[in-house]
């Protein structure tokens, strides 16, 4: 069962507001201790998500929580957008699926930087991308 | 064509050195690309060191620009060494799966400027 403490809401508009987020996961990491390799990957993810929310979202938001399951302190970020969403998520979870202004990393990559991961995808309507990093030590 | 970004550009020699020492917004990323072109082209150099241990995080838009920056320049006549990754970089980058191939890289500024002289030797 997790338990949701604070929680950091975040408009994604524009390039500047990738880092805005960025930043404000990695300010929590670091207060909460988080070793410098987890810090860096949850940093990471949080910017690849960010910016697809944005690139193919064209804006979104996301959600930064504070969690705990008990015995584990965690970040939680759900990045939401209400873009044209994702047709075939196993092929973009492939890592193989490459747009004109992306890698076609972001979401594989992503996904590997992460403990938790969901995604969900409604074409047409947009996508809601949940990951959660839990400090190891 | 050069934009004139915050990121300063020296030059040691024939070799252009570019230090990263603040977070990359999108937009300085783009300029960085673009600066350093344009002084390999007015500045007639062979080679360049790109120094990014002033970074403590790079994504998949930072390293594409990185990467293509340095094909860039070797489509120019100029050779390129990475120098400086941290090892949480490193450690992302390659778990995300983008080993950043076809980069040539270093530990930092002294071992990046020795490979460059071997490399540029090698081409004469």
């Amino acid at each position: 069962m997790i338990q949701v403490g604070a929680t950091h809401q975040i408009p994604i508009e524009n390039a500047d507001d990738i880092i805005r987020v960025r930043r404000r996961v990695r300010d929590i990491a670091e207060v909460k201790k988080f070793d410098s390799f987890a810090t860096a990957a949850i940093t990471t993810a949080t910017s690849e998500l960010a910016r697809n929310a944005l690139v193919h979202g064209g804006k979104g938001i996301a959600c930064i929580e504070e969690v705990t399951d008990g015995y584990r302190l965690g970040i939680r970020i759900v990045f939401e957008d209400h873009g044209p969403g994702i047709d075939d998520i196993p092929r973009v979870l492939a890592g193989g699926y490459t747009t004109a202004r992306s890698m076609g990393l972001g979401l594989s990559g992503s996904k590997r930087l992460v403990d938790d991961f969901e995604l969900e995808s409604t074409p047409g309507a947009g996508t809601k991308v949940t990951v959660t990093k839990w400090k190891r030590f | 064509m050069s934009v004139h970004g915050p990121i300063p550009i020296l030059r040691i020699g024939s070799t252009l050195l570019v230090s990263i020492q603040l977070e990359l917004r999108d937009a300085v990323a783009d300029a960085f690309q673009a600066d350093v072109l344009s002084a390999i082209e007015k500045r007639g150099t062979t080679g360049l060191v790109v120094d990014i241990s002033g970074l403590d995080m790079v994504d998949t838009y930072v390293a594409r620009i990185l990467a293509e920056t340095g094909r860039m320049a070797k489509l120019m006549g100029t050779s390129t060494v990475l120098v400086g990754m941290r090892p949480e970089v490193a450690a992302t980058l390659v778990r995300m799966g983008y080993g950043m191939e076809g980069v040539r890289t270093a530990l930092d500024l002294d071992a990046g400027l020795a490979l460059l002289g071997h490399v540029i030797a090698q081409r004469k």
